[in-house]
């Protein structure tokens, strides 16, 4: 693979290039799937090829290629160039890029148990006994499992000297159940929806999740959800359990602090966003003094953790917002010097055939001082709300509306039975201000929920991204905006 | 010849073919040459080209399944491709439900399908040139204009061990604009097969126009409006139907609204929806990923839920059902999706829904929907790039943006002029809709 970026290098700097960098990529994804007591998915994918990206002329231009002999290589190089030379054309001033001391290194993996080791037969039998345990319940109509292992083996270098291998392992888990009745469809999952949990780690993280224990308790709630009351429309105090505080956090602070969005550069698709530089030296209140925001690379096991980016700059962890107040930026190494910063490392790639794009790491909402338990027992009238069901929020990032698989009435201080249908909408900065406890006192609280598919860019990209969080509560939220049947409009 | 062209994509598929042992085996080959030059802050800052082959093995032992792909075409990593799939096969539980690879059945047209010259020969240079048109407009209008110009090609192959064989090659092309004022923007967008018939001028003018009407929006209050939902909002309605609700799988496993509703009024008796692989005004696939070929299905007929879309195993799973050639590549665990979902016309222009609207709002696009409750087919979204209040039959001015909870068949439910020419965006095509009692559920600041 060095051979191959060599080659790409060379070519790209004859053909007029004044900076290239290219990228071999290797990935290697196995996928285990079960639904109803089948196997509905077993997969194995290999897919490697390079990315050549360079500056002409002054303008960007990059080509990708599965073709891997040198001849191919040299022209996907040289076509980079002539994209570049083309981009040029529109160019207001020259792409400058901040400067970096070209790394040399080689990365591990942090598996500690190499998921790509485990049987074929062990896997497909883990979740063939969370199916038989969610097959207890009798309203169950759909009952599914995942497992997903991937390997990357990836080469960065670049024409000012860096070169860095890199080596990741990540493994994902979940199940899910799905209950029907006349006009109702109903989901739990654990330990997440969408898939489960993933991380950056080995089978050991499977292990901890432990699914054929809570399979059972999955379908017996999403049974419960059928005859459960509906989620009330009003303004109420809710408490959001771990994992739909890390969409909420990937929503309304992971994409918002992207500089390249901040600068306009998805305007036309994912749209921009409405923490404006202006708001950086202004001192803008994100949120209530308690919200402490960091993006960190460097967190163990995290699936945004890595040690380079795809720029070639190391992995740190930056402050975003700090006792309530906005601070920084996810960046690159050509939006970072707008704001007279450095890149902090935040340029990832989605496999050899895609530009690097500004991405989340982990993006943390730090522990407060509260345990859930006593979040609960200090809530005069309020809802606990988990597991994400739905999700949007403007192109600005500012008004948004989540819906939750399930909610927990709580009524001074004790949590009460199960709703079902419960969605909650807001303003991101309101919102945060709201904040008024935030969990992670008690151990295994604050847990690093992966989030393995965060689109973004022309051509889409799917990007692997953390948010450490802890469960936090918010005062006065506008909820059940979603009408039951026979409930009277509000007009 | 090139690495998409037929013989090289069919001579890889039955290469891989060959070196399977396993029951029965399907091969999917797919190539892939695309060019996409992105602009924003009326300068292009994202350039990119991608050229790839990926080949796709399902093999099959009894009703065990394992499928393995790669993008190294390689006899010795082809024979490696069906070494994976085959160990897999092997070590996989039942699908119960599954009974054949499909059986050959011979193509039903689109011959004639085939890439268009002028979008093949559409380099850099050439989407550069439109991308100075759409920004020359934004400059003199005092705007910044950002999008898209995408041109490429994809093929497609499938052989499987039953006899199947099929191809198809086709172009496409894409021209996105955003054109963005001090507090107001517009939207425009066109996708063809053919790049030549696309103006970046007019959609750069159109978009400018919207930004400039939309300058100074006013808040509004949520509530249930009359809303004119242009094309792009219709196809965005439809396509969150059709992946959520319209297919074989949904319907089968009880979380769409279809599931015991065959044969029921489901929406306005003004309302026909279908699937239709082969016209040409959507993009066209003249046969699915298991080389079956592709039906006409009618959905919804004049309000009337009439059928669903199948693939084989769906088809294999349920009494009486026929394979209506709707399978996506293997594994697909959500269900055979309709990707060529069209709406009937109807007989008015927008301007006409504008001045028979007392009070009512303008929507240009959605952005961000999401299925909130699919058996019920509540959605969420907001409005963005151009909406506007209308009164006493003309546009007062722009809106700060809204977010709408609605269901869709209740929207397709309260329809009552229906637009006489449509558009093709993604996987929908479809006309204008002035509806009813539209739900908007919040607003947003801008």
């Amino acid at each position: 693979m060095e051979d191959l970026c060599r080659i790409a290098l060379e070519a790209a700097v004859e053909a007029g290039a004044s900076y290239a960098d290219a990228r071999y990529v290797s990935e290697r994804v196995e996928r285990v799937g079960t639904k109803n007591g089948s196997v509905d998915q077993l997969t194995s994918e290999h897919s490697r090829g390079i990315g050549i990206r360079v500056i002409a002329d002054g303008a960007w231009g990059f080509s990708a290629s599965s073709r891997l002999d040198a001849e191919a290589i040299r022209q996907a190089a040289c076509l980079a160039v002539r994209i570049a030379r083309a981009g040029a054309t529109t160019a207001k001033a020259p792409v400058e890029l901040s400067p970096l001391e070209p790394a040399v290194a080689r990365v591990p993996h942090g598996a500690k148990k190499d998921p790509f080791d485990v049987p074929l037969e062990e896997r497909i039998s883990l979740l063939m006994d969370c199916d038989r345990a969610m097959a207890a319940a009798a309203d169950v109509r759909l009952r599914q499992g995942f497992l997903v292992a991937l390997h990357e083996e990836k080469f960065f270098a670049s024409t000012e000297g860096a070169a860095i291998y890199q080596d990741r392992i990540e493994t994902g888990a979940g199940i899910e159940a799905t209950a029907t009745d006349a006009g109702q469809s109903q989901q739990r999952s654990y330990p997440s929806s969408h898939g489960g949990q993933m991380g950056t780690r080995g089978w050991e993280l499977v292990e901890e999740l432990d699914l054929p224990t809570e399979a059972e308790r999955v379908a017996k709630e999403a049974c419960e959800l059928l005859s459960a009351p509906h989620f009330p429309r009003g303004s109420f105090d809710i408490i959001l359990e771990g994992s739909q505080a890390a969409l909420q956090l990937h929503e309304s602070c992971g994409h918002p602090i992207e500089l390249d969005r901040v600068l306009g550069t998805e305007a036309s698709y994912a749209g921009t966003s409405f923490l404006t530089p202006d708001k950086l030296q202004s001192h803008f209140r994100y949120g209530s003094d308690i919200v402490n925001i960091t993006a960190d690379a460097t967190l163990e096991g995290g699936l945004g953790s890595f040690a380079y980016d795809d720029e070639g700059v190391p992995g740190r962890c930056t402050q975003i917002v700090e006792d309530g107040i906005f601070c920084g930026y996810l960046t690159s190494r050509e939006t970072a010097p707008v704001i007279g910063r450095v890149s902090q490392g935040a340029m990832r790639a989605d496999g050899w055939s895609h530009i690097p794009l500004v991405r989340m790491t982990n993006i943390n909402l730090l522990p407060g001082d509260w345990t859930l338990e006593e979040m609960i027992a200090d809530t005069a009238h309020g809802f606990l709300l988990c597991t994400n069901t739905s999700w949007s929020i403007d192109d600005k990032r500012l008004n948004f509306q989540f819906g939750t698989e399930v909610a927990y009435e709580i009524k001074g201080g004790e949590l009460g039975g199960m709703l079902r249908d419960a969605t909650y909408q807001g303003i991101t900065p309101e919102f945060w201000g709201s904040c008024d406890a935030i969990a992670g006192k008690a151990k295994g609280e604050w847990i690093i929920w992966g989030v393995p598919n965060c689109g973004k860019g022309e051509p889409g990209q799917c990007a692997h991204v953390g948010h450490g969080i802890a469960p936090a509560r918010f005062r006065g939220v506008q909820a059940g905006v979603m009408q039951d049947e026979g409930e009277d409009d509000d007009e | 010849m090139t690495m998409s062209d037929k013989r090289s994509l069919l001579d890889i598929a039955r290469s891989a073919l060959e070196a399977s042992a396993a029951e029965q085996t399907e091969v999917l080959v797919s190539a892939d040459e695309s060019g996409l030059t992105r602009f924003a802050n009326n300068a292009i800052h994202q350039n990119v080209h991608k050229s790839s082959v990926g080949v796709s093995m399902r093999a099959i032992v009894g009703k065990k399944i394992g499928v393995a792909s790669t993008d190294d075409p390689s006899e010795e990593s082809l024979r490696d491709l069906a070494d994976r799939a085959l160990t897999l096969a092997r070590h996989a539980e039942d699908l119960e439900d599954f009974v054949s690879l499909p059986e050959p059945i011979a193509a039903t047209g689109d011959t004639d399908l085939a890439p268009v010259q002028a979008t093949v020969d559409c380099g850099p240079e050439e989407r550069a040139a439109a991308v100075r048109q759409m920004v020359g407009i934004a400059a003199a209008e005092g705007l910044s204009a950002a999008g898209q110009v995408m041109t490429g090609t994809d093929a497609v192959a499938v052989v499987n061990s039953l006899g199947v064989e099929a191809y198809f090659a086709r172009s496409n092309s894409r021209m996105r604009v955003v054109m963005q004022g001090t507090d107001s923007s517009g939207f425009a967008e066109a996708e063809s097969d053919d790049v030549s018939t696309v103006s970046a001028e007019t959609l750069g003018r159109r978009a400018a126009d919207k930004a400039l009407l939309g300058a100074g929006p006013r808040d509004l209050r949520p509530g249930r409006y009359t809303v004119i939902l242009e094309p792009l909002a219709v196809t965005d309605l439809l396509g969150t139907l059709a992946v959520y609700d319209l297919h074989a799988l949904a319907h089968q496993e009880g979380r769409s609204f279809t599931s015991g509703r065959l044969g029921q009024r489901v929406c306005g008796e003004n309302i026909s929806v279908w699937d239709d692989g082969h016209d040409p005004r959507g993009g066209r696939l003249p046969h699915d990923y298991e080389g079956v070929p592709r039906q006409r299905v009618s959905m919804i007929d004049n309000g009337v839920l009439k059928a669903v879309p199948y693939d084989s195993y769906t088809a294999g799973r349920e009494e009486g059902a026929t394979n209506t050639g709707h399978a996506l590549p293997a594994p697909n665990t959500w269900g055979p999706v309709p990707l060529n979902v069209f709406m009937n016309t109807g007989q008015y222009s927008v301007q006409d829904m504008i001045a028979a609207t007392e009070r009512g709002v303008l929507v240009t696009r959605f952005h961000y929907t999401n299925m909130i409750h699919p058996v019920k087919t509540i959605f969420t979204g907001m409005t963005r790039d151009g909406t506007f209040l209308i009164e006493k039959g003309r546009i007062v001015g722009g809106v700060r943006n809204l977010r709408f909870t609605q269901s869709i068949l209740e929207a397709l439910s309260n329809v009552d002029m229906i637009g006489a020419e449509g558009e093709q965006f993604e996987y929908a095509w479809a006309p204008a809709l002035r509806i009813q009692g539209f739900e908007f559920s919040s607003a947003t600041e801008f």
